[in-house]
C-alpha cells in the first residue's frame, strides 16, 4: 500500500483542489452568483481522496448532497463542475442538475444525491451489475452521520451482506446531521457498531489523515474484489462551513471552526507528514497549491462567460424514447 | 400462436427476454422462493408464481430472492441499470410503493434529465394491482395515477394476456424505468398469445370495440367492464368506440381525442382514487382540446375518495361495475 510520488501529488493536489473549489463557491455563493442550495465539503478532503484513490477509474461511487469532493476526487472535469454549479450550458450536466446532482458516468461516479440515504442501494444495485459481470469492479457508498438513521441505508447494508455484494459503506462522520448534533441524533452513538450488527467488517479512522482513509479503503476494497462482501468505513471528519451555504451555524460552539481549521486540518496534517517523510517538498506542494488557485479561477471565469442553457433543454433528456 | 394466461404470457416473457439478453436479471422477494429454507430453493417462484421457473434455468446470479426491503430492491435495480444490467424487479403489491418512492420517482426516473442526458435506466419494476379479491386496503389499490406523474418513468397497464407479453418485453428492451402494473384479478384469463417474441409500443393505445355513440376510455381489469357494457349496449342499437390506452405514460391522447372528436361523447371508467385519478386526467385532456366536439356532459365512473374495504358488499360497492358503467352511458347519450 506504499504510494509512490506521482500517487501521493495527485492526492495533494486533488485535496487542494476541493479546498479551493469550495473556499471560492463560499466567495461566489455570498455575492449572489450561484442559484440554489449548496453544501460545501471543506475540512473533509482527506476523506474523499483518501477513499477514491484506493478506487479504479471503473469502480463506482455514489454521492451526497455534499458532493464536490467526492466528484473531484473521482475524477470529474473541475471547469465542467464549476458550470454546472452555476447552472450553465457545457456543465457536467448541462446546468439541469446543479451542485446536489452532479454526475459523470464515464468516471463511474453515479450521482451526487439530494436525498439523505438515496443513494446506498444504488450501490448494492451496481455491485450486483459488478458482480455479474465479473469485471472486479467495486462500488463505495459515501454518506453522512445523517444517513445512518435511513431505512434505505440499513436495508442496502443487509442486502449488501445476503448479497455478498462488492460495496463499500462510507460513513463520513462530521458531528452534524444538518443541524442537529450526531451524539443526538444516532441513538447508540455508534455507527460502525451498527454496520457490524448486519455482519460486515466496520473500521473507524481519522478521517481528517489522509493515509487512514487510503489504508482502511484499501483493505475493504480488496476484500470486496475478492468475493468477501461488503465493509463498513466510518470517518470521524470536520466540516468548516454549514449545513448548507448561508445558514449561521448557531449551533455550532464558540471558536469550534477555528479550533478545527488550527488543529484538525487534513491538507496541514498531509503536509507535515509528506514532509517529515521526505516524499514531497513543500516547494513542490507550494507549486500545486499555485496550480491548483488557477484552475480554480479560469474554472469560474469560464463558468461565469458560459452561456445559459437553450430553452429547448427544459425539454430534453426527460426519457431515452417516449 | 395459442391460448396462454394472462399470468403464463408474463412468465413465458420472462423466459425469453432472460434467454434472448444475458443483461436481463430478476430479482425481489420470493421470486426464486425457499432461499435459506431445509425445503429448498425454487419453492414458489413468486408469490403469483410470475417467475416460476427461472431460478432452475438462469441460476443465482440472475434470479435471486432479496430480504423484504422494497427502498433496496428498487434502488439497487436502479443502479444495477446504470451499471448496465435490465433488472426486471417485482414489487409484491404496489401498495407497498410507500416503502419505495423515494427511490422511484426522486432516482431512477430522474437520472437521465438531472445528468444531463447520456443515462440509461433500463429497469422493470412488476407489480400487482387491483381490487376485487377482499385483500381490504394496503393490497389492492389502484396508484398508477401517482406514478403516471412521474417524469422520466413510464407506466403500462396490460389488460388482457397478449398485451401483456408485448408490452413488458418493450419495457424490459428500452432504456427507461418502467412501472408494469399486473391486475391480479386477470393472471386467470386467457387470450391468443404468439409464441414467439414480440413487441408492443408504448403510447399506442388499443380499440376494442367500435361505435359512433360514445367514447369509452378504460384501463386494466377495468377495459373488460367497458367492453362487456358495449356489447351489450350494442344490443339496444348503441354502439361505443371502447379504447384501452394500455400505456398511462406515453398516453395516446390521440387516439381519445379523434375518438371523442366522432362520437361527441366520452365515459372514463378508472380504479384509481377519483382526485387527480386517471379518469380526471383523461377528461381535463378532452375539456381542455376537444371542448367543441362534445355533445354531453363528461362522465366518470371511479371508486369514490375512500380506502379499499374488506367487507365484500362494501368492496363491491367501491368498485366500477358493469350497471355503473352502463348507467354513466345512458346518461352521457340523454337516457337512451
Amino acid at each position: 500500500m506504499q504510494l509512490n510520488r506521482d500517487q501521493l501529488e495527485r492526492a495533494y493536489r486533488q485535496m487542494k483542489t476541493i479546498r479551493e473549489f469550495e473556499e471560492r463557491l463560499h466567495i461566489e455563493i455570498g455575492l449572489g452568483e450561484i442559484p440554489g442550495f449548496t453544501h460545501l465539503y471543506a475540512g473533509q478532503e482527506a476523506c474523499a481522496v483518501g477513499v477514491c484513490e484506493a478506487l479504479t477509474n471503473e469502480d463506482y461511487i455514489v454521492s451526497t448532497h455534499r458532493g464536490h469532493g467526492h466528484c473531484i476526487a473521482k475524477g470529474c472535469d473541475v471547469p465542467g463542475m464549476m458550470k454546472e454549479i452555476y447552472g450553465k450550458a457545457g456543465g457536467l450536466c448541462d446546468g439541469k442538475g446543479g451542485s446536489m446532482h452532479i454526475a459523470d458516468l464515464n468516471k463511474g461516479m453515479l450521482g451526487a444525491n439530494g436525498i439523505v440515504g438515496g443513494g446506498p442501494p444504488l450501490a448494492v444495485g451496481a455491485a450486483i451489475a459488478a458482480r455479474n459481470a465479473g469485471n472486479g469492479r467495486v462500488a463505495v457508498a459515501f454518506g453522512g452521520d445523517g444517513s445512518c438513521n435511513q431505512g434505505t441505508v440499513f436495508e442496502a447494508m443487509n442486502m449488501a451482506v445476503v448479497l455478498k455484494a462488492p460495496v463499500i459503506f462510507v460513513f463520513e462522520n462530521n458531528g452534524y446531521s444538518e443541524h442537529t448534533g450526531v451524539s443526538y441524533a444516532v441513538g447508540s452513538g455508534d455507527i460502525s457498531a451498527r454496520s457490524a450488527a448486519f455482519g460486515m467488517p466496520a473500521i473507524k479512522a481519522d478521517g481528517s489523515d489522509f493515509f487512514s482513509v487510503y489504508e482502511a479503503t484499501c483493505e475493504a476494497v480488496e476484500r470486496a474484489r475478492n468475493g468477501g462482501g461488503p465493509s463498513s468505513l466510518e470517518f470521524a471528519i470536520c466540516r468548516y462551513y454549514g449545513h448548507a451555504e448561508g445558514e449561521p451555524q448557531r449551533y455550532r460552539g464558540k471558536g469550534e471552526v477555528a479550533r478545527l481549521r488550527e488543529t484538525m486540518d487534513c491538507l496541514t496534517h498531509f503536509r507535515r507528514k509528506v514532509g517529515e517523510a521526505q516524499l514531497l517538498s513543500p516547494e513542490r506542494l507550494d507549486e500545486i497549491d499555485v496550480e491548483v488557485l488557477e484552475l480554480i479561477e479560469s474554472s469560474v471565469q469560464g463558468a461565469r462567460t458560459a452561456p445559459l442553457p437553450p430553452a429547448e433543454a427544459l425539454f430534453t433528456n426527460v426519457y431515452n424514447a417516449y | 400462436m395459442s391460448i396462454k394466461s394472462y399470468r403464463d404470457a408474463i412468465n413465458e416473457c420472462l423466459h425469453q427476454e432472460m434467454e434472448r439478453d444475458v443483461n436481463v436479471v430478476v430479482f425481489g422477494e420470493d421470486v426464486v422462493g425457499g432461499s435459506g429454507t431445509e425445503g429448498g430453493k425454487e419453492a414458489i417462484g413468486g408469490v403469483f408464481s410470475l417467475t416460476a421457473g427461472l431460478w432452475g434455468k438462469y441460476g443465482d446470479n440472475r434470479v435471486f430472492d432479496t430480504p423484504i426491503s422494497e427502498s433496496a430492491i428498487v434502488g439497487a435495480a436502479a443502479g444495477a441499470a446504470l451499471a448496465g444490467l435490465r433488472p426486471v424487479v417485482e414489487i409484491m403489491f404496489s401498495d407497498f410503493f410507500g416503502l419505495c418512492l423515494d427511490q422511484m420517482y426522486n432516482q431512477a426516473a430522474k437520472f437521465n434529465y438531472m445528468f444531463g442526458g447520456g443515462a440509461k435506466t433500463p429497469m422493470v419494476v412488476r407489480t400487482t394491482t387491483g381490487a376485487g379479491m377482499s385483500a381490504a386496503a394496503q393490497h389492492s389499490q389502484s396508484n398508477y395515477n401517482w406514478v403516471t406523474n412521474i417524469p422520466g418513468m413510464k407506466v403500462l397497464l396490460p389488460s388482457n394476456p397478449y398485451d401483456a407479453k408485448g408490452l413488458l418485453a418493450a419495457a424490459i428492451r428500452g432504456e427507461d424505468p418502467v412501472v408494469f402494473y399486473e391486475n391480479k384479478l386477470l393472471y386467470g384469463i386467457k387470450g391468443e398469445v404468439p409464441d414467439d417474441t414480440y413487441v408492443i409500443p408504448l403510447g399506442k393505445g388499443n380499440l376494442t370495440r367500435q361505435g359512433k355513440d360514445a367514447t369509452i376510455v378504460a384501463f386494466s381489469r377495468m377495459v373488460h367492464i367497458a367492453n362487456a357494457v358495449a356489447d351489450r349496449l350494442a344490443a339496444d342499437g348503441i354502439t361505443c368506440d371502447v379504447i384501452d390506452p394500455r400505456t398511462t405514460s406515453p398516453l395516446d391522447e390521440e387516439m381519445i381525442l379523434e375518438s371523442v372528436q366522432e362520437t361527441g361523447r366520452l365515459i372514463v371508467v378508472d380504479e384509481c382514487n377519483p382526485r387527480c385519478g386517471l379518469a380526471r386526467d383523461i377528461a381535463g385532456l378532452v375539456a381542455s382540446q376537444a371542448f367543441e366536439f362534445l355533445d354531453a356532459p363528461i362522465k366518470l365512473v371511479t371508486p369514490p375518495h375512500t380506502p379499499i374495504p374488506f367487507a365484500p358488499n362494501l368492496e363491491h360497492a367501491y368498485l366500477p361495475n358493469e350497471a355503473k358503467v352502463e348507467a354513466a352511458v345512458r346518461e352521457a347519450l340523454g337516457g337512451r
